[in-house]
C-alpha cells in the first residue's frame, strides 16, 4: 500500500512535469521540466526494482543529455514568441492524437489477450538479489556483440557531432606547424658583413 | 502493490503526453528533441516493467541500448541545430524549406 502510494505521487509528478514539457513558454523551463520528468522516472524505476537503470538514467540523462540540451539553449538566442505562432491552431489535433493514442494503449493494456494478467503484482526478488549483477551477466555473455556495436554508435555519434559543429572561423590566429618545423636558421637570421663604423 | 497495468497506463499516458507535445510545439527544432526524449523514456517504461513482470532481464537490457541511441541522437540533432542556427539564425522548422523540389 505504501509502495502504492509512492507510485501515485512519483506518476502525478512524472505527468505535470511532462505537460509542463510540453507547455512552457521558455524552452529553458521546458529542459528542466525534462529533467524533473527523468528524475521521477529513476524513482519510479527503483520501485520497481531495477536499480542500475535508475542510476543509469540519472547519471546519462540528468548528467549528460540534459546538460547539452541546456547548453544548446543557452548558446542560441532563440526569439521564443516568434516559435510560439499557431500554439492553438494545432492544438485541437494534438488533443485528438492524444485521445486516440492514450485510448488505443490502454485498450491493449486491459485486453486479456496477450497471456498476461496484467493485474497481478510480480513477486517480490529475495533480498540478496543483485539487479545490477543480474543484468552485467546478461550484457557481457549473451548480448557482448550488441554491445559493441553500440559502443560503435557512441563513437561515430561523437565524431559526427565533432565533425558538423567544427568551422573555421574567419581571422582565428593559428599557428602552422609545418610551417614551424621546416623553418630554417638562414630564414630567421641573416648574417651582414660591414666595417666597424666610428660612433660620431 | 504495483501491477503492470500501472506501469503500462502510466507509460501511455506520458507517450501520449509528449505525442501532444510534438503536435504543439511543431516550430521548434529543440521542443520537438524533448518530446522525442520524452517519447523513448514512454517507451523504455514498458521495457523495464516487462523485464520486471515476466522476471526476464532482457528487457532492462534492451533499455541500455534504447538510453545509447537516444543519446547519440539528441547529440548530433544538437549539433544539426548549431549548424542550422548559424546558417540560418533561426531553428523554426517552416523556415526549412531549401529541400522542396
Amino acid at each position: 500500500m505504501f509502495v502504492l502510494t509512492l507510485y501515485y505521487i512519483f506518476a502525478a509528478i512524472l505527468l505535470a512535469a511532462g505537460l509542463g514539457v510540453i507547455t512552457a513558454r521558455n524552452p529553458v523551463h521546458s529542459a528542466l521540466s525534462l529533467v524533473v520528468c527523468f528524475v521521477t522516472s529513476a524513482a519510479l524505476w527503483l520501485l520497481i526494482e531495477a536499480e542500475f537503470l535508475a542510476i543509469v538514467l540519472v547519471l546519462v540523462y540528468v548528467g549528460a543529455v540534459m546538460v547539452l540540451f541546456l547548453f544548446v539553449v543557452m548558446m542560441l538566442d532563440i526569439n521564443v514568441e516568434k516559435l510560439r505562432g499557431g500554439f492553438t491552431r494545432y492544438a485541437w489535433l494534438g488533443c485528438v492524437t492524444t485521445a486516440l493514442v492514450i485510448g488505443e494503449l490502454v485498450g491493449v493494456i486491459y485486453a486479456r489477450r496477450l497471456g498476461i494478467d496484467a493485474t497481478r503484482g510480480a513477486a517480490p526478488t529475495p533480498a540478496d538479489y543483485s539487479n545490477t549483477a543480474d543484468l552485467g551477466v546478461a550484457l557481457f555473455t549473451r548480448y557482448a556483440y550488441p554491445i559493441e556495436i553500440a559502443a560503435m554508435l557512441l563513437l561515430v555519434a561523437i565524431v559526427a557531432a565533432i565533425a558538423l559543429t567544427m568551422r573555421k572561423r574567419a581571422g582565428l590566429k593559428v599557428q602552422d606547424i609545418d610551417a614551424q618545423v621546416a623553418v630554417r636558421a638562414r630564414d630567421r637570421v641573416r648574417v651582414v658583413k660591414m666595417n666597424a663604423v666610428r660612433k660620431s | 502493490m504495483i501491477t503492470l497495468a500501472h506501469m503500462l497506463t502510466l507509460s501511455a499516458l506520458l507517450f501520449a503526453l509528449s505525442v501532444a507535445g510534438i503536435f504543439i510545439n511543431r516550430k521548434n527544432v529543440l521542443l520537438l528533441l524533448m518530446c522525442i526524449e520524452l517519447l523513448l523514456l514512454a517507451a523504455n517504461f514498458n521495457f523495464v516493467a516487462f523485464a520486471r513482470y515476466l522476471g526476464q532481464i532482457d528487457g532492462q537490457v534492451f533499455v541500455f541500448f534504447i538510453l545509447t541511441v537516444a543519446a547519440a541522437e539528441s547529440a548530433i540533432g544538437l549539433a544539426i541545430l548549431v549548424v542550422l542556427f548559424r546558417e540560418r539564425k533561426s531553428i523554426n522548422v517552416e523556415e526549412l524549406n531549401q529541400l522542396r523540389g
